[in-house]
């Protein structure tokens, strides 16, 4: 009964039992014939929202106006800048990964000069580096597509025990994450900023550097998942992000974090992205049209939203 | 001699009569309020007639907010009732505000982003219509000269634009105006605590007009003289309970402190010797180019005066930000601050009493920049029991603690540090005599081990207690007293003076 209760005070429950009914509704539908393939997709495509959606939920963390619209820019740009320089060699596997993280150090450094030199709010600035990065991967793309290495091609489209390898690097992070989170000294700063950035400054808290942190981290996490997803898709395509700019906000709203920042958890991501997943898979499983299946996902997030924003309020 | 003397027949007709016109204004009786295991009323009586001021004291955690917010209408008592102009009413806010109940609020309620005059319209839906901000400026400005005479203040202005003091003035002036219909009964919780003496001694003076013309006053304080020479009668709370509730002629501080249950200490604080030799740990040219430079050293307590909102704050904040990176988490903290707008610059609302206490010390009890949980708990069980914060357990949210507990435990925040400077805004506001005795100790047996305090407070009291004293005055620093030189008068004369010392 009080194991019952506290686990409907957890903001994530919400999302995860959303995303048991979706998933039982698809099944029962094909008749239980599908029920591994959609499990194993489901996987691997939540897999890529989750690394994107961590990133974004430690800067929307930091507080009301902190968020960070370069990451699908920032996808595609890490994306064809890795495949180029691999040029299909697997020996080139590292070099390309490591040229990711340095690239997403970049553009997070360049979103928080943004912010703090010419003192405009981070949607502008995160923005405005966006359509900088966007334009570096057009002009670096020429409309080639370039295979990934065969190695890390194949590394990312298989399983180990049936579980997708991108979701067992996606689970990893995520650890790391929550522990970042919920157990160092850096886990309390980002949530004390979010919750008062005044009172985080006169305790001592560093804020300007944590929140510079918190921004690198954020596009480093996006580089790596453009990383990732160019290679399971065959090749980088300018496009390739676009979809993750509402997604990763999306799940960490769906998932329980605060908008207003201060608060955050990670299970909840988890839950949203597979739940984000599985409406689109589920609704096509019924055959429903394009523009219904929209407005029809549309309805099922609001739905979502309120069943767990009501229990948030009243605690 | 005959059994009835006429005049005594008079005298007893009169006094008949001042009881009957003594109507009772609002009556809370036997309420019992519980917050999850806390009991913050635990039967509580509190009875206000028309035409009196009732002065409220106890501890911090007494439940005086807690019986407030029962006559206020905002909350729902779980047992006893609650009366108005002696007919039970459904309760509720809006029947509270009917009867002509308002409230001033310990934590201050204008909203920040409004001006003075808009707040004047939240709490006043009667200024609609064309034209109502004309009108609301000048019921403002006008009530703002009823009570505090000269105050100065641009009724235009935004709230976030005016100084903690002035938005207190704001609010109180607000509570009493009335456009059609005056208020009936005001409860002002704490209403001096961000006020200096001539300004809380206007206010004190107004309540007195105020009551003489048929109102009524509940009057929270825990400055025991306004209670003990404003209020006609004085009721006491502790642990929920009304203890106490006799005329206040009756009283004297002593027997006040006492009936809180206190033990009364004689003020005896042995200043030590010159304590200013070496280098100061603490120095800051003159601000704006005049006024004299501030210095602190080892082991001194300073205290900043002069009247509320004349560059004492923003003394402190440069001193800290000067002092402390915004960029590179500092190796050892060698200066903590205590707020004093415990809302605006001091709590983090979301998270448990301990980790608002830990915040600062973080370093301290975490290894590999992990935090270490047990640490963490030994750590605030022991600043629970040093500081007596009231509350069954440390993992409680903040804002489960009354606004004296939190205050509490803004302070362990600062001294858990190892911080060996630490600058305290003004951070006395609403804390009861009993613990403000106890935080005085302490700080006197940390200045004993060198640590240095820069104290700004708007209480004489405390900054009598200081080694060495700047008074402050248009943002810059106009006198310095040390040892015997410090005493109200000086503090005053320097503080109207237009600067002769600089």
């Amino acid at each position: 009964m009080t194991a019952a209760r506290l686990l409907f005070t957890k903001p994530w429950i919400w999302s995860f039992a959303a995303t048991v009914i979706v998933w039982v509704v698809t099944v029962l539908f094909t008749g239980g014939a599908s029920s591994l393939g959609l499990s194993q997709a489901a996987l691997t495509f939540a897999a890529f929202s989750v690394i994107v959606g961590i990133g974004q939920m430690f800067v929307i963390t930091l507080g009301p106006g902190n968020i960070d619209l370069s990451v699908p820019a920032t996808m595609t740009l890490s994306g064809t800048l890795a495949l180029k320089l691999m040029d299909v060699q697997d020996g080139m596997i590292l070099v390309g990964l490591l040229t990711s993280i340095l690239l997403g150090f970049a553009i997070g450094i360049g979103n928080y000069a943004l912010i703090k030199l010419l003192r405009i709010p981070p949607i502008i600035a995160t923005l405005s580096i966006s359509f900088i990065v966007q334009s570096t991967a057009i002009w670096a793309n020429r409309g080639l597509r370039i295979k990934p290495p065969e190695v890390l091609a194949s590394f990312t489209t298989s399983s180990l025990f049936g579980i997708p390898n991108i979701a067992i690097v996606a689970l990893i992070l995520s650890v790391v994450a929550w522990v970042l989170l919920k157990k160092t000294i850096y886990g309390r700063w980002i949530s004390a900023i979010g919750q008062s950035t005044f009172a985080a400054r006169m305790t001592g808290i560093p804020v300007d550097g944590t929140r510079l942190v918190t921004y690198i981290l954020c596009a480093v996490l996006a580089s790596i998942c453009g990383y990732l997803l160019a290679s399971f898709s065959g090749g980088a395509a300018l496009n390739m992000g676009s979809e993750y700019l509402l997604m990763s906000i999306a799940v960490v709203v769906i998932g329980g974090t605060a908008v207003a920042g201060g608060n955050s958890n990670i299970p909840g991501i988890w839950g949203a992205s597979l739940f984000m997943f599985l409406v689109v898979s589920m609704l096509n499983t019924y055959g429903f049209g394009a523009g219904f299946r929209l407005i029809l996902t549309g309805l099922i997030i609001i739905a979502v939203i309120l069943v767990a924003g009501g229990r948030q309020s009243n605690r | 001699m005959p059994p009835h003397c006429p005049a005594q027949i008079i005298d007893d007709v009169f006094r008949m009569n001042e009881i009957t016109a003594r109507r009772e204004m609002v009556a809370a009786r036997g309420v019992k309020v519980t917050f999850g295991a806390v009991k913050a009323l635990d039967g509580a009586d509190l009875v206000i007639h028309c035409g009196e001021c009732v002065g409220l004291v106890g501890h911090n955690g007494a439940g005086k907010s807690t019986i407030v917010n029962v006559i206020n209408g905002s909350l729902n008592p779980h047992a006893g009732e609650v009366s108005y102009g002696g007919a039970t009413a459904q309760h509720g806010i809006s029947t509270a505000r009917a009867k002509g109940v308002r409230c001033v609020f310990q934590e201050l309620s204008l909203c920040p982003n409004l001006t003075v005059n808009e707040n004047a319209r939240v709490m006043h839906a009667e200024l609609a219509g064309w034209n109502w901000r004309t009108r609301a400026v000048a019921l403002v400005k006008q009530q703002l000269g009823e009570i505090f005479p000269g105050h100065g203040i641009d009724c235009d202005s935004t709230i976030d634009d005016l100084s903690i003091a002035e938005r207190q003035m704001v609010e109180i002036a607000i509570s009493f105006a009335g456009l059609n219909e005056k208020p009936k009964l005001v409860i002002l919780d704490e209403p001096t605590s961000s006020l200096d003496a001539g300004l809380a001694a206007q206010l004190m003076a107004y309540i007195r007009k105020f009551v003489g013309e048929g109102g009524s006053v509940l009057l929270i304080s825990h400055i025991l003289g306004e209670i003990l020479s404003t209020s006609d009668r004085i009721v006491v709370m502790k642990d929920g309970r009304v203890v106490a509730d006799r005329s206040a002629s009756e009283f004297s501080t002593r027997s006040l402190v006492e009936a809180m249950g206190n033990v009364v200490r004689e003020q005896e604080w042995q200043r030590a010797v010159d304590k200013r030799d070496g280098a100061p740990v603490l120095a800051m040219p003159p601000r704006r180019g005049h006024g004299l430079a501030f210095q602190a050293h080892r082991g001194e307590m300073i205290g900043l005066a002069g009247l509320a909102g004349h560059g004492q704050t923003e003394t402190l904040l440069d001193l800290y930000l000067s002092r402390n990176s915004n960029w590179w988490p500092a190796r050892r903290k060698d200066i903590a601050f205590v707020a004093g707008d415990r809302s605006l610059n001091g709590i983090f609302p979301l998270w448990s009493i301990l980790n608002n206490l830990s915040i600062a010390s973080l370093g301290d009890i975490s290894s590999r920049s992990i935090v270490d949980h047990d640490r963490e708990g030994v750590l605030g069980n022991g600043w629970k029991k040093r500081i007596e914060i009231r509350t069954p357990d440390m993992e409680n949210r903040i804002l489960s603690l009354s606004g004296g507990n939190q205050q509490k435990v803004l302070f362990a925040r600062a001294l858990a540090t190892t911080a060996r400077i630490v600058l305290m805004d003004d951070p006395m506001r609403g804390v009861d005599v009993g613990t403000k005795q106890e935080v005085y100790d302490i700080l006197r047996s940390e200045a004993a081990t060198g640590r240095t305090f820069i104290w700004y407070s708007t209480e004489m009291d405390e900054i009598r207690l200081c080694d060495r004293v700047y008074v402050f005055r248009e943002g810059a620093i106009v006198a310095e007293l040390a040892g015997d030189e410090i005493t109200e008068k000086n503090v005053l004369e320097a503080s109207f003076s237009a600067g002769e010392a600089a």
